[in-house]
């Protein structure tokens, strides 16, 4: 509603297209009235637009469903023959048809697990740097860089793991842990044992945690970016320094984006497949069990053992099996998403302003 | 003259597609699909190579293990699939009508990678099972020293490797350790199989897989066919045999253990622990699965080759021809291929 002269007569919601004559004398003012109202033509297609995105975005939960329906419907066979023991027990054997999966479980939680502990430092540290501290000429570049290792296919990564990290491991990380005291301490310890041949899962975590920094790096960064500058300067003003402004104003204010870029990166870290495969054994350790704390072992993922068991798996039980081993880790993945975005929810109802 | 264009262009590039179609069309009926074992596949490969050259028929050939082999015959997804692992009673009743073809012998070397060590070292049936249910964990171990005097072994951790993936490498081999080993063979133990309950070691995918970590890792165990222990100088042992000798494996003895088998009318029998005086023990025949009926006639062209040309260049490439009296009897299966 533009502010009309004293002079111009009121308009009505009724007055034609045709401008009187007292109104040609002030063509600035808006003439509500001479756009015409939307024919029941437009609105019908307004409708059908409306309907086809709906359906559009319905189509994206109902393949999440169907997906889900499929899985459970092959996997029937094998959830009748083994009910809850295929996640609670820790045979994989063929030859007598018996399968659990609870060394899977654990090992695509551990291996996420410790790629999230390597990642997550760095790739903050990473994004702090890049949006508070870098100087302007360098944060392009180096965003772009960091951007370009998520392009970069998982199986140049195994490739990569296999020529260069694991020797690497081998020399420097392995060889001297394994022959000084850290094995024998009393908790420390069980981190740290056993010969190792380098394939293990500190490989595949560590793989996994070059994997996700890039995404876990720019989204905080755009994150850190969106804070208000106002937040900053109150913050400089009160005559905090540099790194107080960020770890008491800045990472607080973003702590729930932070966590949200978290749980992309670990959504990445539990799928991942080809760069596991070739970096952690395909082999549960060799306990009662099948779960080892220590990360110079070998172990085996829900999705490794997927990638190496399908194509040979034989029609029945078998198959039945593996198809139960995809909706476990269907599983596992909604599961630890679910509690992450719980935690994100809680931790923004927190902060002020958070996310 | 702008709409013109746009139709001229559009007329191109319909008829640039249906000239691909056509020639694709016709590229099709020259091409045979295969897929199954690893074991053999240095072998096919070398022959599809020639057998393309001699009659211009691609054929393809995926190794992507016995276990896919059989599962994708079964789904008449390939022209041919290939196992080292006969098909068990269930798998023959999922493809009815399937053949088993074999075409050559192989045999799976026991290769190591100890530092300071040698090619041939003497290795027992009993010691290998030890080795590989996790008993003997090191290589100077006075069980395996005592068999090779005369060879300094260091105190290096044994790293046991076997196949990740469903094999007829692993077949073969767990067959053997069944026969030779009570341990592994009785109710408790791993058994035979395309993919068995290995107590330890790690997985690698394939026969290349297996041989690179043993390459890679300094103390490493694994059982690969020895085509791919030849060609990536991998050391290997001598094993000794039923009859008490150290065997260590080339084609003759592969031949003289392929030799004194008798074979079922269907070919499915594992021929390890040969009772052959000089046969190497570890050793079986590898088949090419094809349907009776419906296999185009390219597909029965390539298996006569296979088994009348190609017999002649298995020698080179470390694998064993057929002996007569099976080959007379492949033959004769693919003659009755309709």
């Amino acid at each position: 509603m533009a502010d009309r002269a004293p002079s111009v007569p009121l308009i009505t919601a009724a007055s034609p297209t045709a401008p009187s004559p007292a109104q040609s004398v002030s063509k600035s003012t808006p003439k509500p009235s001479s756009i015409p109202p939307a024919s029941s033509l437009a609105r019908f297609g307004d409708k059908i637009y409306g309907a086809v995105i709906f359906l559009a975005s319905l189509s994206i939960f109902g393949i999440i469903l169907w997906l889900f329906w499929q899985l459970t419907g092959a996997s029937l066979p094998s959830i009748r023959h083994f009910g809850l023991s295929f996640v609670t027990g820790s045979e994989w054997d063929e030859v007598s048809s018996s399968y659990h999966v609870l060394p899977y479980i654990f090992g695509t939680l551990f291996s996420s697990a410790i790629a999230l502990l390597l990642a997550v430092p760095v790739s903050i540290g990473a994004a702090i740097f890049l949006s508070e501290l870098a100087p302007r000429w360098i944060r392009t570049p180096a965003t772009f860089l960091i951007e370009l290792l998520a392009a970069i296919p998982s199986v140049v990564y195994g490739l990569w793991g296999i020529f260069i990290l694991i020797p690497f491991m081998k020399q420097f990380i392995v060889t001297p842990i394994v022959g000084s005291r850290l094995p024998h301490l009393p908790i420390i310890g069980e981190l740290f044992k056993g010969q190792s041949a380098g394939y293990s899962m500190l490989a595949a975590g560590m793989i996994l945690a070059i994997m996700v920094t890039p995404f876990i790096t720019a989204v905080t960064r755009d994150i850190l970016r969106a804070i208000p500058r106002s937040q900053r300067e109150g913050s400089y003003a009160l005559g905090a320094t540099k790194w107080e402004t960020i770890s008491q104003v800045v990472i607080p204010y973003a702590k729930s984006g932070i966590i949200g870029a978290v749980i992309l990166g670990l959504g990445r870290a539990l799928g991942e497949t080809m760069a596991v495969t070739m970096l952690i054994g395909n082999q549960p350790p060799n306990t009662p069990n099948g779960i080892s704390l220590s990360v110079f072992q070998p172990g085996y993922t829900l999705a490794s053992a997927l990638a190496n068991k399908f194509s040979e798996a034989s029609p029945g039980l078998s198959t039945s099996a593996l198809v139960e081993v995809g909706l476990v880790l269907f599983g596992v993945t909604i599961v630890v998403n679910g509690a992450a975005r719980l935690l994100v929810f809680y931790t923004a109802k927190d902060v002020q302003g958070g996310k | 003259m702008h709409k013109s264009f746009t139709q001229t262009w559009k007329g191109a590039v319909l008829a640039a597609l249906g000239l691909t179609l056509l020639g694709g069309a016709s590229a099709q009926a020259q091409q045979i699909n295969g897929a199954g074992a690893t074991f053999p596949a240095p072998l096919y490969l070398k022959w599809f190579q020639e057998y393309k050259n001699a009659t211009g028929v691609q054929v393809n050939y995926q190794a992507i293990g016995s276990g896919g082999g059989i599962k994708n015959i079964t789904a008449h997804a390939v022209d041919f699939g290939a196992s080292d692992a006969p098909m068990n009673a269930a798998e023959m009743a999922a493809a009815p009508g399937i053949l088993h073809i074999p075409t050559v012998a192989g045999a799976v070397v026991v290769a190591y990678n100890i530092p300071g060590v040698g090619p041939g070292i003497h290795l027992t049936p009993t010691i290998i099972a030890d080795i590989f249910l996790g008993k003997v964990t090191k290589w100077n171990d006075p069980q395996i020293t005592r068999l090779s005097p005369g060879t300094k072994f260091p105190s290096t951790s044994i790293f046991p490797v076997h196949r990740s993936d469903g094999s007829g490498t692993t077949n073969i081999y767990t067959t053997y350790l069944s026969e030779v080993s009570s341990e592994w063979g009785g109710s408790d133990g791993p058994k035979s199989g395309k993919s068995v309950r290995w107590p330890n070691g790690l997985g690698g995918k394939g026969n290349a897989g297996v041989a690179q970590l043993i390459k890679q890792n300094e103390g490493g165990i694994g059982y690969i066919e020895l085509s791919y222990a030849v060609t990536n100088v991998i050391s290997y042992a001598a094993i000794r045999n039923a009859k008490g000798k150290f065997i260590y494996p080339s084609v003759d003895n592969t031949s003289d253990a392929a030799e004194g088998v008798t074979l079922p009318a269907d070919f499915r029998k594992v021929i390890t622990n040969t009772s052959a005086v000089n046969g190497y023990p570890i050793t079986g025949f590898t088949f090419l699965l094809v349907y009776k009926n419906g296999t185009r006639p390219e597909v029965k062209k390539l298996l006569e080759w296979c088994l009348t040309t190609g017999q002649a260049g298995a020698a080179a490439q470390q694998y064993a021809p057929l002996p007569p009296s099976v080959k007379r009897r492949a033959l004769a299966a693919v003659a009755s291929m309709r």
